[in-house]
């Protein structure tokens, strides 16, 4: 159980502006902005939920993992992770989560991989039976047998971020943060990291809280998403109601035998050509359903399929709502 | 305690696998030797009275010096810690259940000790077969070759203390680079790393003494060469176990306190 509430962090920031002059000025007095990275941040989490955390960069998504991590203490409000202040019970509360900070390496750079985890499973004193069970489910879901017998340099990305969330888990942590995992990463190796992600918050019931800007992450992993954006969260809800909130048009892709499809007047046409259609209409004025009777009682349909608006397109249109 | 060991050997192991460093480290050192020695002689043989050792005392100085110099090497850091702090990756060491500065002391123990473990045998060795006052000579007395061990881990000690002192900069001047500069050659000088102390003049050593840099490689070897008496080696213990307690409590102060307005950078 996760449960912010009203919390707020500052950084300040040494700013000068560009030129000799300036630099000589700042070498007496230096002038600091404030920036807000975060302002009144409200939200709940339950446990064994899969939440992604959005936003534009600089919105304060990882400012709030770090909170959450217990690595930054916000300048006020309140934070309890099971039960816990983060910032200030650390060493408790550490021992119960899992971190994957994408951009870093917590892997030892020039020993074989195998010695960092045995190094992880010895700070968090993981029992060796435990430890056993853990390594061996992990390198089997993970697909990294092979590989932990190597350096962590000669590793790959994807190599390197499977053996990374490998070692976040090894003490069977409660909750996981995410911060970016498939940053980088070639198609083969997000969909492993996704696959993966989505097994071990089934079958451990683990919570994770995950932030990406890949949009196929979201859609592929979470129900619940978090919008935040300027240090505020901007919206809380399910993918589902972010998309119908935003839009109700529906793109019908259509292939079928004939000329051409016969058309309701609702219906606009975005491509209609040898046999292949894409359709637009408003849910609102026609539904799904009659759409789909009416087209497939006009003409011999072979394939029918229905888009919502294109998730990528949808957040850049709601950063442009709240003018992120 | 468990996972302070592995912190240990993991960076232990790490050090160990970097042996042409090793060769090259052992020649240099050896040169370096040969020729303080020379230049020592050069001054030695326009009379002996003047000087604070025998000859023979300041050879084994020297080559004690060399063979353990990455114990207390003041210009060596760890800079994957110094990146840790200035690039944000200590974000993932503050997530651990385990106390920062002892991880960090660990860390430049084993770093510092993997490089001493390549390099002192060959260059005791050596040094060792040299002819009389050239070489390095057995410990004075068996006070010295027992009071020698205990004072080389205490100066161990202050060394890596201090040294703590010089990363916990980082948290404040986001470049280490002048404060490392700084310090090294102030300390370097100050420690007897370039002149014995016992060169010093009259009037500077006590105020030498004092400081904590007396109590690194200093008071060890001149134990070992039996320019201390046996009280005046209890008395430079002593000091050193006071500047080992003194460091590392201001060590985890000012650390508790940087952490408490950190700024992980980046991201």
């Amino acid at each position: 159980m996760i449960e912010l509430k009203n919390i707020r962090k500052t950084f300040r920031v040494a700013k000068r502006n560009a030129g000799l002059k300036a630099a000589a000025k700042a070498l007496f007095r230096k002038e600091y902005t404030e920036i807000h990275a975060l302002q009144d941040v409200s939200f709940k989490i339950n446990d064994g939920e899969m939440i992604g955390y959005i936003g534009p960069n600089g919105a304060g998504k990882s400012s709030t993992i770090k909170i959450m991590s217990g690595v930054l203490t916000p300048d006020s409000g309140e934070c309890l992770i099971n039960g816990r202040v983060p910032w200030k019970e650390r060493a408790a509360h550490v021992q119960e989560i899992g971190v994957v900070f994408g951009q870093r390496s917590q892997l030892w750079w020039d020993v074989p991989v195998i010695d960092s985890f045995e190094l992880i499973r010895d700070i968090y004193r993981v029992p060796e039976e435990k430890y056993r069970k853990n390594l061996e489910d992990l390198t089997e879901l993970l697909d990294i047998g092979e590989i932990v017998k190597t350096p962590a340099r000669q590793l790959s990305l994807g190599q390197r971020m499977r053996c990374e969330i490998a070692a976040s888990l090894l003490h069977d942590p409660r909750i996981l943060f995410l911060d970016e995992p498939t940053i980088g990463l070639d198609a083969v190796s997000k969909i492993a990291v996704r696959d993966f992600v989505k097994t071990i918050n089934r079958e451990k019931g683990t919570t994770v809280i995950l932030t990406t800007h890949d949009m196929q992450d979201i859609e592929a992993l979470t129900e619940r998403i978090l919008l935040i954006g300027k240090g505020k969260i901007l919206l809380d809800g399910s993918l589902e109601q972010l998309k119908s909130r935003k839009s109700t048009h529906r793109t019908l892709t259509v292939d079928y035998v004939g000329e051409r499809l016969p058309l309701l007047p609702e219906m606009q046409v975005k491509k209609d050509l040898d046999g292949h259609a894409e359709i637009v209409l408003d849910t609102e004025k026609l539904s799904i359903s009659d759409a789909i009777a009416h087209i497939s009682a006009a003409a011999e349909v072979k394939d029918i399929s229905v888009a919502g608006e294109n998730i990528d397109d949808l957040v850049v249109s709601l950063y442009k709502e709240f003018a992120l | 305690m468990r996972k302070y060991l592995s912190f240990f050997r993991i960076r232990f192991l790490a050090g160990l696998q970097y042996r042409a460093a090793a060769w090259a480290g052992i020649a240099t050192q050896f040169a370096w030797g040969g020729m303080s020695i020379l230049m020592y002689r050069a001054f030695y043989q326009s009379g002996q009275s003047a000087f604070p050792m025998e000859f023979s005392q300041l050879s084994s100085y020297i080559w004690m010096q060399q063979a353990f110099l990455a114990m207390f090497m003041v210009w060596f850091y760890d800079n994957e810690i110094f990146d840790h702090i200035t690039s944000g990756s200590i974000a993932y060491e503050l997530c651990r259940p385990c106390d920062l500065y002892s991880m960090w002391f660990v860390k430049n123990m084993a770093i510092r000790l993997s490089r001493v473990v390549l390099r002192c045998a060959p260059i005791l060795l050596v040094a060792a077969l040299l002819p009389a006052p050239y070489g390095v000579t057995l410990p004075a007395s068996l006070e010295a070759a027992l009071l020698f061990p205990i004072s080389m881990l205490l100066g161990f000690l202050v060394m890596v203390a201090f040294s703590m002192l010089v990363y916990i900069s980082a948290f404040y001047t986001i470049s280490p680079n002048g404060v490392r500069i700084l310090v090294t050659s102030v300390l370097e000088f100050l420690a007897g790393g370039v002149l014995p102390i016992p060169f010093f003049p009259d009037w500077l050593r006590p105020v030498m003494y004092a400081l904590p840099f007396a109590s690194m490689q200093n008071t060890p070897y001149l134990i070992y060469v039996g320019h201390f008496a046996a009280g005046d080696a209890l008395g430079g213990m002593v000091m050193q176990l006071f500047w080992v307690i003194a460091l590392v409590l201001m060590g985890k102060g000012w650390m508790n306190r940087a952490l408490k307005k950190v700024v992980v950078q980046g991201g």
